[in-house]
């Protein structure tokens, strides 16, 4: 592990998104769900406190009252925590939002184990899934400050409904100022040729000092940034497991149906190949720190590339 | 000698047109029982007595108070429905064909593969249709979304929207509630289809609204309650509900299944639609009403 690199918070990536968007674009809406200090919301309320709507603690409400602004023309960016807009707006996202193809842009933050502390109750596992599955959603996880504030002025501009997976943590910073997001591209972090290493959010780093220690041992990883899980980029995952004939995929999120899962239903219909899964095995989470955790469910770089190891040896 | 024909004044005048508007609605009313019925006899399956119970609330929305135009679905200013109640979408389809919205020989294609006019309504395929329901609790909550956008671009445009009783147990009815209350949304009408049957019996027997207007009384808003079956009560609610400086509900008080005897009232008719036969007795007693 590097031991002194630049770190960022993602949310903060959020917040000059909005702002930059708020400021040239009138139908820019922002709407919380008294969260706004944590999701970095509050930002954007201070500048254009006329287009915030704060709709308390009442997630239900927040998407369905979204879903209403944007049938008016208004591209609305709906925030909260990510168990909260995924699980306990479920219905509201699926019936009111995307089955009516309307413009709201859910960003959602302390996605993932990395929450920490506040344990179980608040760690969204199971929000890439959900997202996944329903139709017109399109889901974005991007891996640090300067990714996650292109990726939501892309999504912004880009027709429906968006899932935006934002984390808590500060993570290192992987890309600069000029960076330019590439919706629906997964991008090449480094080439390799004897495995394919998928990940994205939080696991992008931690994925690429995996696969730092295997080329110290002469294992030669592609490391693929799935920033847009959906829709896949399928000739780019492709592409790269035909050189490479073998997958592990890194995931800050449950292995049933996430990220792991669209790369596995790609794979099996166009490619089979040996594949290995690193994510959160069935369970719920726990209370801990984030680092304590991200090694206590083996999602760290150092378990990552034993999985690699092992999985080629 | 011909004496001219003098054009009453006054209180006369207004007896006159209110009797052409009663007159006017009536008559489209008993045209969209007609259609309602039989859209649902003919696809086998719907809900007719929640559609019923709103037909008169709806022909005074779309026949006289709402500013819309057919023509231009997509008009800025026009005011806007949403059938909360998602489940009384044949009589939404009914206002909407005959409104100009699309061709009324639709309704007879409700919910077959393919239709422009799904089980409940689909924003995509229906001209007219504001946006998508069916989920019960979600469009008041839209149409409270709807209002603050309207808001916030100076869109002097109002927002209708319908939900029913027994939809109100959905406890996102009372967080859209509150958020229009706070919000002060005086662009915002709803409307209580309190029609007082649910899928599985009397709402208070399932689980009691207790005292409604007082509810919505607490909740922030101003609260009307009319005969939902007299069109001028229905209209001058929708009038008198404009001048309020918060959002107002009116609580119609209708019943389930009206216009149809043996749909009166009857649980039953909740969901299932009539046999053939049932279908040719409720439109003739339509026809004779």
């Amino acid at each position: 592990m590097t031991a002194q690199r630049e770190t960022r918070n993602t949310r903060d990536g959020y917040a000059a998104a909005l702002l930059e968007l708020g400021e040239k674009d009138e139908r820019i809406v922002v709407l919380d769900a008294d969260l706004a200090k944590s999701t970095q919301t509050e930002k954007f309320k201070q500048r254009f406190p006329e287009r915030f709507v704060d709709c308390g603690v009442a997630e239900q409400n927040l998407m369905a009252t979204a879903a209403g602004l944007a049938a008016t023309g208004k591209i609305v960016f709906a925030s909260t925590f990510a168990i909260f807009a995924t699980g306990r707006a479920y219905d509201q996202v699926r019936n009111t939002i995307a089955y009516s193809n309307l413009d709201v842009k859910i960003c959602a933050s302390h996605g993932g184990i990395t929450v920490g502390e506040d344990g179980s109750s608040h760690q969204a596992l199971e929000d890439i899934t959900l997202m996944r599955a329903i139709p017109r959603m399109k889901v974005v996880v991007p891996a640090d400050y300067y990714e996650t504030r292109e990726a939501v002025k892309a999504v912004a501009y880009i027709d429906g409904p968006a899932y935006v997976r934002i984390g808590r943590p500060k993570v290192p910073v992987l890309f600069d100022e000029d960076y330019r997001f590439e919706f629906g591209r997964a991008r090449v972090m480094r080439g390799g040729r004897d495995v394919t290493m998928v990940a994205c959010g939080y696991m992008l780093h931690q994925a690429l000092d995996a696969a730092d220690e295997l080329a110290r041992e002469g294992i030669e990883a592609e490391v693929l940034n799935l920033h847009t899980v959906k829709p896949l980029d399928r000739e780019g995952i492709l592409s790269s497991v035909s050189r490479t004939g073998r997958v592990v995929t890194c995931e800050e999120h449950t292995v049933v149906g996430g990220v792991g899962g669209a790369v596995a239903e790609l794979l099996v219909e166009e490619m089979p190949v040996p594949m290995r899964m690193i994510g959160i095995r069935d369970s719920f989470g726990t209370s801990g720190s984030a680092e304590e955790l991200v090694e206590h469910f083996g999602l760290d770089a150092r378990h990552i590339a034993g999985v690699v190891r092992g999985f080629l040896a | 000698m011909i004496i001219p024909m003098r054009r009453p004044e006054g209180a006369a005048a207004r007896e006159v047109e209110e009797k052409e508007l009663r007159e006017y609605l009536v008559n489209i009313a008993r045209e969209v029982r007609w259609d309602i019925v039989r859209m649902i006899g003919l696809a086998g399956s719907g809900h007719p007595g929640g559609s019923l119970s709103c037909a008169d609330i709806l022909v005074c929305l779309y026949f006289h108070k709402m500013n819309h135009d057919p023509k231009r679905p997509d008009w800025r200013h026009r005011d806007r429905f949403v059938l909360s109640k998602g489940h009384a979408a044949p009589a939404l389809y009914a206002v909407l064909a005959r409104s100009g919205y699309f061709d009324r020989d639709e309704l007879w294609k409700l919910r077959r593969l393919g239709s422009m006019l799904q089980g409940h309504p689909d924003r995509l395929k229906t001209p007219g249709v504001e946006i998508s329901t069916g989920s019960l609790g979600q469009g008041l909550a839209a149409a409270v979304g709807m209002a603050l956008g309207l808001r916030m671009e100076g869109n002097p445009a109002r927002v209708y929207a319908l939900i029913g009783d027994g939809e109100s147990q959905e406890g996102g009815i009372w967080e859209a509630a509150m958020l229009a209350s706070h919000q002060r949304l005086d662009n915002l009408t709803a409307i209580l289809d309190n029609n007082g049957l649910q899928i599985d019996g009397r709402c208070c027997d399932v689980v009691g609204l207790g005292d409604v207007p007082a509810k919505w009384r607490a909740f922030g808003w101003e609260v009307l309650e009319v005969d939902g079956h007299d069109v001028l009560d229905i209209c001058s609610a929708l009038d008198e509900a404009e001048g309020f400086q918060r959002p107002c509900m009116i609580v119609a008080h209708t019943v389930k299944g009206k216009g149809v005897s043996f749909m009166e009232n009857n649980v039953d008719f909740h969901g299932k639609a009539p046999t053939p036969e049932e279908m040719e007795k409720a439109l003739k007693e339509i026809e004779g009403s």
